[in-house]
């Protein structure tokens, strides 16, 4: 039985924080097959086209037939526990500081044998699950889980280091006008996070909501405005020591494309908010973040990025706004390689079409902010990097990896 | 009679004229003007470093700002407006420049709006100020004391589910003021030299309506009107030269005898 | 799985002059500088120049960039016949069985096979770390505890499949201490006792302190020739009488319980013309006592999952029964990379030609010496063993 993680007590001021390190994370450019599925939470290994063989660890050449048609298939996760043992000494200082750490040989039902870290409530000859994780460097690993849940098992000190659990964690929602923004505000507290900081901008000005805001137990009402350097800045000076999770709402949802648009107001209030509010986010809570990436059970562990999925594929009739999504995804690309050393995760979740105001006249499917937040608390729970919130943002992805041209032209009418 | 400006400059050096600085800072967070979003906004004001004694500029500091023509304590031009649109020399760039100085009368109306933040100026309102003070002479600016500078931000823009609630001129008064009084231009402590609720007036916005339709100015977002006597203080009141531009952020100030 | 062709015989071909740079824990100097003195020393026991060795055989760990070629400039020698084997743990049997082929088909006439390493402060983990890349992708991002996890993994399996004991491995180890303790240049000079063994320190369960070999720095070297040119130097030599090779055998195994020698264990023995209990001594190879146990297991001394047992009833000391690993092997000489590949013939040739450097096995008239190495993954997969006769 996992022991449950208990409320941490208040930092000692004058302790030293220890420094981040991590796993190695070098992989050979095949196994970030693993990698990838890793961070959208699936679980793919290599499964030859031509012998069906399930090959690991990643390979090029097929050791049944020598196919080099290997591509990464979701396969089953099940598997048993055949040998573990407990590791008391590493040379990887990583693992020094976290010592003793269990890992095992798992044989695989789908075939193969992998060494897996052993979650707590796993037994040698135990039936195990695997699922892929991002460790602390960003690269993929594996873990076995016991088969069937266990009480409290996230809680699991393994497990953990691989999640960004909001649980006892205190999180940062940028922009709590939006429903977006209440919405997870809600959510994270309901995961059980310790604080949940709220920004507001423009205080003087009204918004709905704001009473239940108020009324949610862990919520903090601070002033942020992410177009304003300074707040950003004040924000993270006062606030950023004791923020684990920053979850950027802040929005600027407007139709209209680029040729048809009259002037650069708009697309300069979206770049502004969205791609520049990024960068003062990034530039503002990011080296804190990263230098408290092993503060304790709630060290800092993730920047959520909430981006429509047109980052991925521009959608005309929302075109600067996807434009501006997209230079979020780049910005997003960055900070990852720039969070990574602290262990903090990126994590990018895509939507389609929200049930707000902003996408009044799009027709359904589209995405309740409660059903975004339920998402993002998910995906961090998980400890993915990639997340796909409702049907639109499955399609989007889905169309393309098929057919990328396909997909531009037929957003023109869509 | 000739002007001698070095005893006027020696005045202002030992204070015999009082200079009264009428302008808020501009700061992030002073509220601009609040429209449906859908509309175009006006830009509020940010700053950003450019270097700071640091490698980005070892021995000098420097900021790059961005703000809108209407952010802050402003001025506007005639152009502004559509009624002033086809006017000559009607932008910032183009106004006659001694139109940048000119006498003020102050109204005082701070005692009623603090009682009632939809207080609205009315032409007999102004017979009663001009029963005490005078008449009020062609060429001056007519600004509005209430005292609204003094508010918290909230309560400045005070913006309710029906929008702003502000004092402000009833459209008759502007009209009278424009016609029968040939005033200079209208200024006022409030986001916009008009009533909060003034969309509902016919026509809608008559401070920027009348005053700029008949090539006068506007001046909003002032403070320390309470510092000036009704009547005999002069007005510094110069735009930035910004082309073609329908106002701009500047520095107000008031000299008193 | 037996050979289609049968093996000739390596007849007049022999392996002579073992000798040893005495290991160094760390070492601030270079595998080039390790492999050179054991070059040297080679030659100036030979009484040769270095151009008279026409044949080289290299085997290192933390010689990169370098290959084998590299050294050829490096030491100035212009060999007709050259090879570069990485094959760590079983680079010696293999260097052997291609020097005796190169030799008894006139490609060289002296080969000089030599393997060492140097270990730097931090060269351990950085061979780790880099080790292969099954290893950087698959094992070491798992607790980064090396081939200690790997090799516990296949010890608690093994204990788990055929009931040893940490008793019986305490067993091996306790019998290789005694039998370095005459060793010279050893790194563990102290005798081990069960209770030392029993309450050492966990590593990776079940392996504890005195499981894991100490990685050092060294070199080991000997010559390839025909008897005829080693009786021309005057030096004593052994014979060689079978080798066996292997790779990746049993794939299919979920977790190793067996090496390669299991494969060609009938062809070692038909090949060499006596039978197991014609043997005075072997040369297991002991990066962990499990592997040695298999060993005894897959190279005929008893049957699968008979190790155990077959532990319990000998003390593979010099002079008692089955002596193993006479000089005290990798696990109380030290592990100088992959001169531990080599160690065990070098320990082989200096017991059958009557000059070990510590106890000797009385009489030693054959010697089983076996390779194993290369943890790619979860498992070793190269594997080889010889045997070798008094002349």
């Amino acid at each position: 039985m996992t022991e449950p993680l208990v409320r941490p007590k208040r930092k000692n001021p004058l302790q030293r924080t220890r420094r981040p390190l991590s796993p190695q994370g070098i992989r050979s450019r095949t196994a970030h097959g693993l990698t990838a599925a890793a961070a959208e939470g699936r679980f793919a290994l290599q499964v030859c086209e031509d012998c069906k063989t399930v090959i690991y660890p990643p390979r090029d050449c097929c050791p049944s037939c020598l196919s080099a048609r290997l591509p990464f298939r979701d396969v089953s996760r099940g598997g048993a526990l055949l040998a573990e043992t407990t590791v008391h000494t590493s040379p990887e200082p990583y693992f020094r500081e976290r010592m003793p750490w269990r890992v095992g040989t798992v044989k695989l039902d789908a075939g193969p044998v992998m060494v897996a870290h052993l979650h707590g409530d796993t037994r040698e000859g135990d039936r195990v699950r695997l699922e892929l994780k991002l460790d602390k460097s960003g690269s993929a690993v594996a873990i076995a889980l016991p088969e069937q849940d266990t009480p409290n098992m996230a809680d699991d000190p393994h497990l953990r280091e691989m999640t960004c659990d909001p649980k006892f964690r205190r999180v940062l929602i940028t922009d709590g006008r939006t429903p977006v923004g209440q919405a997870m505000a809600k959510a994270f507290a309901d995961a059980g996070a310790a604080i949940v900081f709220v920004g507001v901008a423009d205080a003087w000005k009204p918004f709905p909501g704001l009473d239940a805001l108020r009324k949610i137990a862990p919520v903090e009402i601070v002033p942020l405005d992410v177009t304003d350097t300074e707040s950003v800045t004040e924000q993270a000076e006062q606030n950023g020591a004791r923020i684990d999770i920053v979850v950027n709402t802040a929005e600027h949802v407007r139709s209209g494309g680029i040729v048809d648009r009259h002037g650069l107001t708009v697309v300069r209030e979206q770049i502004d908010v969205r791609y520049l509010g990024l960068v003062r986010l990034a530039q503002a809570f990011g080296p804190i973040l990263r230098a408290r990436g092993a503060d304790g059970v709630n060290s800092a562990a993730a920047f959520v990025n909430l981006l429509s999925v047109h980052a991925l594929m521009n959608w005309p009739a929302y075109g600067s706004y996807s434009a501006a999504e997209a230079a979020c995804l780049s910005a997003a690309h960055c900070m990852r390689a720039e969070l990574r050393p602290g262990g903090v995760k990126v994590m990018n979740v895509f939507f389609g079409p929200l049930e707000t105001e902003w996408f009044q006249t799009v027709p359904p499917p589209k995405v309740a902010p409660a059903a975004l937040a339920r998402g993002v608390v998910r995906g961090l729970q998980q400890g993915v990097e990639d997340v796909f919130v409702g049907d639109i943002a499955e399609d989007i992805r889905a169309r393309l990896a098929v057919n990328p041209k396909a997909l531009e032209r037929e957003m023109a009418t869509s | 009679m000739s002007v001698d400006v070095l005893s006027f400059a020696r005045a202002i050096a030992n204070g015999q004229i009082r200079v009264i600085d009428l302008t808020q800072t501009l700061s992030q967070d002073f509220p601009t003007i609040v429209l449906a979003p859908e509309l175009g906004q006006c830009a509020p004001f940010r700053i950003e470093e450019v270097s700071r004694y640091d490698e980005r500029g070892p021995a000098w500091y420097w900021n790059n700002i961005s703000l809108g023509e209407h952010t802050g304590t402003h001025f506007d031009a005639p152009i502004h407006w559509i009624s002033g649109k086809d006017l000559q020399n009607n932008a910032v760039d183009t106004i006659d420049v001694r139109k940048f100085i000119a006498p003020a009368v102050v109204i005082d109306c701070s005692n009623e709006c603090a009682a009632d933040p939809d207080f609205a100026l009315t032409i007999p309102f102004v017979e009663a100020w001009e029963a005490r003070h005078g008449k009020i002479e062609p060429g001056h600016w007519v600004l509005l004391r209430t005292d609204w500078s003094k508010q918290s931000f909230a309560d400045y823009a005070n913006l309710r589910d029906d929008g702003a609630h502000t004092p402000g001129p009833e459209p008759a008064v502007v009209k009278w003021l424009v016609e029968q009084r040939d005033v200079h231009g209208f200024g006022t402590e409030t986001i916009g030299t008009d009533f909060g609720q003034g969309h509902h007036f016919n026509p809608p916005f008559p401070a920027h309506f009348y005053m700029h339709g008949k090539g006068r100015f506007g001046l909003q977002c002032l403070t320390n009107l309470d510092l000036l006597p009704p009547k005999g203080a002069v007005i510094i009141a110069a735009p930035l030269k910004i082309k073609q531009g329908s106002g701009s952020p500047l520095r107000v100030l008031a000299l008193v005898s | 799985m037996a050979a289609g062709a049968k093996r000739k015989s390596y007849d007049g071909v022999v392996a002579c002059l073992p000798v040893t740079i005495p290991y160094r824990r760390y070492s601030t100097n270079s595998a080039q500088w390790w492999l050179g003195r054991a070059l040297r020393e080679l030659c100036k026991r030979a009484k040769l120049h270095a151009a008279d060795i026409d044949g080289l055989a290299v085997s290192s760990f933390t010689l990169g960039p370098d290959t084998a070629v590299g050294l050829t400039q490096h030491f100035g020698v212009s060999p007709r016949w050259l090879d570069h084997i990485p094959f760590g743990g079983a680079s010696g049997i293999v260097a052997l069985r291609r020097a005796a082929r190169a030799v008894q088909s006139g490609d060289a006439e002296i080969v000089a096979c030599i393997a060492g390493d140097t270990n730097h402060v931090d060269s351990f983990r950085k061979t780790l770390s880099t080790f292969s890349r099954f290893a950087q992708d698959a094992v070491y991002p798992y607790g980064s505890g090396g081939a200690n996890a790997s090799f516990a993994l296949i010890t608690k399996n093994y204990m788990n499949l055929y009931g040893a004991k940490r008793e019986d491995f305490a067993k091996i180890c306790i019998a290789q201490r005694d039998n370095a303790l005459s060793i010279p240049h050893a790194m563990m000079k102290k005798k081990l006792t069960l209770d030392d063994y029993m309450t050492a320190r966990p590593i990776a369960d079940p392996i504890h302190l005195f499981d894991c070999v100490m990685p050092c720095a060294g070199a080991e070297g000997l010559l390839v020739c025909r008897e005829d040119a080693a009786k021309a130097l005057r030096l004593p030599y052994a014979r060689i009488l079978s080798t066996i090779e292997r790779h990746n055998a049993y794939p299919s195994d979920p977790i190793q319980v067996r090496g390669g020698w299991a494969v060609d264990i009938s062809d070692l023995w038909s090949m060499a013309g006596i039978k197991p209990d014609a043997v005075d001594f072997v040369q297991t190879y002991d990066d962990y006592p499990v592997i040695v146990m298999m060993q005894f297991e897959d190279l005929g001394f008893c049957k699968k999952g008979e190790g155990p047992d077959f532990v319990r009833s000998h003390t593979f000391t010099n002079d008692g029964s089955f002596p193993n690993n006479t000089s005290g092997g990798q696990l109380s000489v030290g592990q100088a990379g992959a001169g531990g590949g080599l160690l065990g013939l070098v320990e082989a040739v200096r017991q059958l030609t009557q000059q070990p450097l510590g106890s000797a096995v009385p009489d030693a008239r054959n010697g089983v010496v076996s390779g194993f190495g290369m943890i790619n993954y979860d498992r070793g997969l190269a594997s080889g063993a010889a045997i070798l006769a008094r002349a």
